[in-house]
């Protein structure tokens, strides 16, 4: 390929993907090496620029010699032979007779004009060439870590957009005038707001505009099921696929972290109220951030010895790196929070003690005491919990071992009990520490795997396979107390239980012994005992999580608010972001009215003082 | 940060006292209560028991023998050193009531624990006979200390090189022959140990607590690795002990969960020595 061709290509980066009179797309398919091919036709001749948004790397396909200045120019759609310069468009800027259309450019998805008298830029198009354009946009593939090289490191699995796939995923978003998708945001993001930001290139601005309601923005796009919340809500995803809201929030995020753009605002003065929060996970963080920006005072107080709760001991470190983790914390303690770790609230101090210092108190300790299936042979050496599997991993950071002194599970064999993201987060840990093969057991079918649909499949292209339909009935030892198998009872669907979901039945007889040196439970998890040892004014419910006002989130003791597994049982980042919000501003309302009543008794007393003088 | 204040090596050096400042845990701490350290950066969560405590001065005393390489680790710390992390209290504390007489059992390092519980029987006004032994005459801690707070101690050694020749159950099983008012048994020490106390006791039908050190994590309860079985049901020792009542423990699945790292323990021993 010529050098003035990759100079040409090169300025056209954001290059044309549809004709402007028959809205030809020539963006066919996002190819497997990662190119976007573009037809057109040159001097007769079919052309074919094979361009790749990530590489830079450029390549034309044609048997015709292309010469320097005509390419532009004579460039034909291969389907309607018009030219893909409108020569007849009038500058929209200056009125001059001659304006080029670089057809629909990245950015924007509509016609881009340059004025070729004076070099004016402008673009325009009618809503109903937007939309129609908007509609054949397919939905963007993050480019991610080839499958065969990620199970050897604990790097970040996809790469994240490039700011082109951004703006091609962006202008897939209509703007309802109603959007759905907020609807189903537990923290109600304004989506088409910050999409519209992105396709206006203004990403910081898009990344501001998610922090005013999400703190964790850069976690939530990581983390969040989306399918399941706002991308279920999408319009688009009726007849095609939804925007995908997720992604571009991480994009966003990662994009104003790495371009170092990231600014705590500025906090009104301090209203001398102190708040305490429990636990440093999504739901604490959040109510801490929004009480913070009202000017609260925030001590946040953790267990462990690193922030982050689940974030940092659960989430391993290719879905969630701690970097991003400790990096959102840092901003939080930038706005003036306080850290205490090492702190067992309920041990070290009560609920009642922290309601002697702290005006409200949040509690966000989460759901952590790891469930058991009671069966024999649980005790065996190298059977874990998911919680000390990951634990050891992630907060420990076990896979470092020996540089980290905790040493790290390791098994030939693993098999992962479970199907949910726990468990596909184990499995995945496993294959990455050398495991030769890595099984989940789960007890129903593929259907009712309750795991995130890009877990499962992120997992299987990992070569972990999955054994449904399967249940343990016992783990058996070696003669030195260490797992060598799981005896295991193939299960049926049977009626629909409470959940809806089909309950699986076993079959009588269907034993069978599955080997392994190596087994991890994730079947759940329930309510940490103790902050309830120490406040038995604290009421649970009758499953041992905390009884909470849904309004409000305040629980039975007043001032005590909580939030997030704690109250719901396992759940989602996002949902223990939105019952932290939801505490936050009935913590802000309470206090609110307590400062005002003060204030005006002061005021009285004031006057009656002056009366008297 | 934790400041090492005070140190002081028991035992040819393998046990170690350190009184450690740590003013907040030191308020709160009561007998049979732990905390869970980190060294630094790179260390295990080890948990250890608080041997004794002093609020007033804001320090409290950990007691450990030097098995790992963590507990190496922290014997190289000297006065004036910090401990990165500790977080504490954590456990039920035990519970001690004015009772009448009790029998406090104590082996090895075990004796640290029963320090700190002996001294709060002894403040509830009970009559405190404590029973504590080692393998030899260097091996033995705490003596002085548990003759002050002791009504009758009793040492034994496994060589007979101090006090009694033999283990503690010895004088235990006289003891529980001679005496009808003996309440309680409070015993700490090595699994096995623990499990002969607790045969011994039940023939006698005599109350006792045992306080179980496992393998543990995070010691809040997330982990479930300090799982135990009492009375067939899947206990955690860290939110629902550390004490738990002796007659309803098993025993030897515990003796076979605690010495499931022995082997990686050594390995990184001698990594960190090389």
């Amino acid at each position: 390929m010529l050098d003035h061709d990759v100079k040409y290509l090169k300025f056209r980066s954001y290059l044309s993907t549809y004709c402007p009179h028959c809205h030809n797309s020539f963006n066919r398919e996002l190819q497997g090496d990662k190119t976007l091919n573009f037809d057109a036709i040159y001097e007769g001749e079919p052309l074919e620029l094979i361009l790749s948004p990530y590489l830079d790397v450029f390549e034309v396909k044609t048997s015709t010699k292309l010469n320097d200045d005509a390419v532009l120019d004579d460039l034909l759609c291969p389907k309607c032979k018009k030219s893909l310069i409108n020569k007849e468009v009038p500058c929209g800027e200056c009125g001059s007779p001659v304006g080029e259309v670089i057809i629909s450019a990245f950015s924007k998805l509509m016609p881009f004009y340059i004025c070729l008298q004076h070099g004016c830029e402008w673009h325009g198009l009618t809503k109903a060439d937007e939309r129609k354009i908007k509609l054949k946009i397919p939905r963007q593939d993050m480019p991610e870590q080839d499958k065969t090289l990620r199970v050897h490191n604990h790097q970040e699995v996809p790469y994240g957009y490039t700011s082109e796939l951004a703006l091609l995923e962006a202008g897939r978003c209509l703007q309802c005038k109603t959007p759905k998708c907020v609807e189903g945001c537990p923290v109600n993001v304004d989506i088409p707001k910050f999409i519209a930001l992105i396709a206006e290139e203004k990403f910081d601005e898009a990344a501001k505009k998610i922090k005013e309601t999400n703190l964790l923005p850069a976690v939530c796009g990581r983390v969040c099921p989306q399918e399941n919340q706002c991308e279920s809500k999408c319009i688009l995803g009726l007849r095609d696929k939804p925007v995908a809201i997720g992604r571009l929030e991480r994009f966003v995020s990662d994009f104003e972290r790495k371009m170092d753009l990231v600014k705590p605002p500025m906090i009104t003065e301090s209203i001398g109220q102190k708040i305490a929060v429990i636990g440093s996970g999504p739901g604490g963080l959040t109510t801490a951030a929004d009480m913070l920006l009202k000017g609260y005072d925030v001590t946040v107080y953790e267990a462990l010895h690193e922030t982050g709760g689940v974030l940092t001991y659960g989430i391993p470190e290719f879905r969630l790196p701690k970097s991003i983790v400790q990096f959102e914390i840092e901003y939080l303690k930038n706005l003036g929070a306080r850290f205490e770790m090492n702190h067992v609230i309920g041990n070290i101090l009560t609920l009642d003690e922290l309601l002697e210092h702290f005006d409200s108190v949040y509690v966000g300790v989460g759901a952590g005491l790891p469930k058991f299936m009671n069966i024999d042979g649980e005790s065996l050496g190298n059977v874990y919990s998911s919680n000390e599997y990951l634990t050891r991993m992630n907060l420990m950071k076990a896979y470092k071992f020996p540089e980290y002194d905790t040493p790290m599970p390791t098994g030939n064999k693993v098999v992962v009990v479970g199907g949910g993201n726990v468990a596909m987060d184990c499995a995945r840990t496993a294959i990455r520490t050398g495991s030769l093969e890595v099984t989940i057991i789960y007890r129903r079918s593929r259907h009712e795997l309750p795991a995130r649909g890009e877990e499962v499949h992120h997992a299987e292209e990992e070569g972990i396979k999955f054994k449904l339909l399967t249940t343990p009935t016992r783990y058996i030892g070696t003669d030195f107390n260490t797992v060598k198998g799981v005896e295991c009872l193939q299960m049926k669907l049977g009626e629909p239980d409470e959940s809806g979901r089909r309950r699986p039945v076993p079959i009588e007889g269907s034993n069978f012994t599955f080997e392994c040196d190596l087994a991890v439970v994730a079947i759940g998890t329930g309510p940490n005992p103790i902050i309830f040892q120490s406040s038995p004014k604290l009421k649970r419910n009758k499953w041992g999580y905390v009884e909470v006002n849904a309004e409000t989130n305040e629980t039975t003791m007043e001032n005590v608010y909580a939030g997030g597994d704690i109250v719901t049982g396992s759940a989602t980042v996002i949902e223990a972001m939105g019952a932290g919000r939801i505490a936050a501003n009935a913590m802000h309302k309470k206090l609110s009215a307590i400062r005002e009543q003060k204030l005006k008794e002061k005021k009285k007393a004031a006057k009656k003082a002056e009366s008297l003088n | 940060m934790f400041q090492i204040v005070r140190k002081q090596t028991m035992a040819k050096g393998t046990i170690v006292r350190n009184d450690v400042s740590a003013p907040k845990i030191a308020a709160k701490v009561r007998p049979g209560q732990f905390i869970i350290l980190r060294v630094n950066e790179t260390g295990e969560r080890i948990p250890l028991t608080v041997a004794d405590k002093d609020s007033f001065a804001g320090t409290i005393t950990l007691i450990y023998q030097v098995v790992g390489k963590t507990t190496a680790l922290l014997r190289s710390l000297n006065e004036g050193d910090t401990i990165k992390d500790i977080s504490g209290p954590l456990g039920k504390a035990a519970e001690v009531e004015n009772i009448g007489t009790v029998i406090m059992v104590g082996g090895g390092t075990g004796v640290a624990i029963l320090h700190h519980v002996a001294k709060a029987f002894k403040e509830a006004g009970n009559y405190v006979i404590s029973i504590i032994g080692a393998k030899d005459k260097e091996m033995l801690i705490l003596e002085r200390e548990m003759l002050a707070i002791s009504d009758e101690l009793i040492i034994t050694t496994d060589d007979g090189s101090y006090g009694q020749m033999g283990f503690v159950t010895d004088p235990l099983k006289k003891y529980l022959e001679e005496r009808y008012d003996v309440k309680l048994v409070y015993a700490v020490g090595p699994i096995i140990m623990m499990k002969f106390v607790s045969q011994l006791t039940k023939k006698h039908n005599v109350k006792t607590m045992v306080s179980l050190n496992p393998i543990m994590i995070d010691g809040t309860g997330m982990c479930g690795g300090c799982r135990v079985k009492v009375s067939g049901k899947t206990k955690f020792c860290c939110v629902d002990g550390p004490d738990f009542d002796a007659f309803e423990v098993d025993f030897d699945e515990l003796l076979n969960r605690n010495s499931l790292y022995i082997k990686d323990e050594k390995e990184s021993l001698l990594a960190s020595i090389r």
